[in-house]
């Protein structure tokens, strides 16, 4: 396929899940309002960290005034999972200029990372003076435009929502959806169940340090359920 | 103007992080052990975010009936877990939480 090709099959192939990404984006932008941003600022995070999950917690972490230094800490372990994705994705991208390279890590997200992924382990050519980038592109930017609009939509909505709809409980609905299909064995499951523990135990730690002490706990439990069941000899 | 430099700052570790690998392939590579790590950090750090959302209410424990997010929390797990949809898992939660709330 040449360079238009791809970029419309990508363009084509992200429309499935911007469905999900519209109400993902409106609901952050009522909950930034709710926390006290300004348009401005909770437009410019869309722009800036266009990570759906850390801009929900800073959303959170803004409305319950964390420090800035755990802020930075908290978006950093809970991004952390993209550090994934550029492995995955880095052989694919050898070939392109450094421009291809900044253009695309900046739109790897979640979404993005899983269709273009799909687009590169089922293509059968080799890659080396291919398109596929603009595949990439076309997805990215198709999520990308859907994302800022969304959210704008909901910032627009945001003064609007009267409180007593309790629609801040959407955030802890959203990370469910988000996390139950992770749980795909028990060292997985051990993660959650242990960090969900300390989670709560540290509440009283200062400075909303509980959220990353629990991510480490519960990291740290997933590993050792892991080496536990892998040893030779040991367990089943 | 604090607000404006953790945006940016946030914004700056999460293309760092996204970035990293793509620039670097090749110069270095991960340990094993932040390879495998690295699988756990979704459900770590969701339950984390999760669990004291629906257990904690002002920031005492709370496990009765009575705590409707806990009860509407369960629901959209059940739902997650059979349908795998997102949409319809915030769907459910989010109905379970309204009608908890207005019975009870």
């Amino acid at each position: 396929m040449n360079a238009r090709d791809e970029f419309l099959a990508g363009l084509r192939d992200g429309l499935p899940i911007l469905l999900g990404v519209v109400p993902f984006g409106m609901i952050y932008g009522v909950l930034a309002i709710g926390a006290g941003l300004s348009l401005a600022q909770a437009q410019a995070m869309s722009s800036i960290v266009f990570a759906g999950s850390a801009q929900f917690i800073a959303a959170q972490m803004f409305r319950d005034g964390a420090p800035a230094l755990v802020m930075l800490l908290t978006a950093g372990v809970v991004n952390l999972r993209h550090m994934l994705y550029s492995a995955s994705i880095a052989p694919s991208l050898q070939h392109l200029s450094w421009r291809w390279k900044a253009l695309l890590a900046y739109l790897l997200t979640d979404e993005a990372y899983a269709v273009a992924i799909t687009h590169y382990a089922r293509a059968e050519t080799p890659i080396a003076g291919s398109q596929r980038h603009w595949y990439f592109l076309g997805a990215g930017l198709a999520l990308w435009t859907t994302w800022q609009i969304s959210t704008g939509v909901g910032i627009a909505l945001g003064a609007q929502v009267p409180a007593r709809w309790g629609l801040d409980f959407t955030l802890a609905l959203t990370f469910v959806a988000l996390m139950v299909p992770a749980l795909r064995d028990r060292a997985a499951v051990g993660a959650a169940v242990t960090a969900g523990v300390v989670a709560v135990l540290a509440t009283g730690l200062p400075f909303k340090l509980g959220l990353i002490a629990a991510a480490v706990c519960g990291i740290a439990a997933g590993l050792l359920i892991e080496s536990r069941r892998t040893r030779p000899g040991g367990g089943r | 103007m604090t607000v404006w430099l953790i945006i940016l700052g946030m914004g700056l570790i999460t293309y760092a992080l996204r970035l990293s690998l793509i620039a670097l392939l090749g110069r270095i590579t991960l340990p094993p052990l932040v390879q495998r790590g690295l699988r756990f950090v979704p459900p770590a750090v969701l339950s984390a975010i999760i669990v004291p959302e629906l257990l904690l209410s002002d920031g005492a424990l709370s496990l009765s009936l009575a705590n409707t997010r806990l009860l509407a929390g369960i629901v959209a797990i059940l739902v997650a877990w059979r349908t795998r949809n997102a949409l319809l898992t915030i769907a459910a939660g989010m109905a379970a939480f309204w009608i908890l709330g207005a019975v009870l």
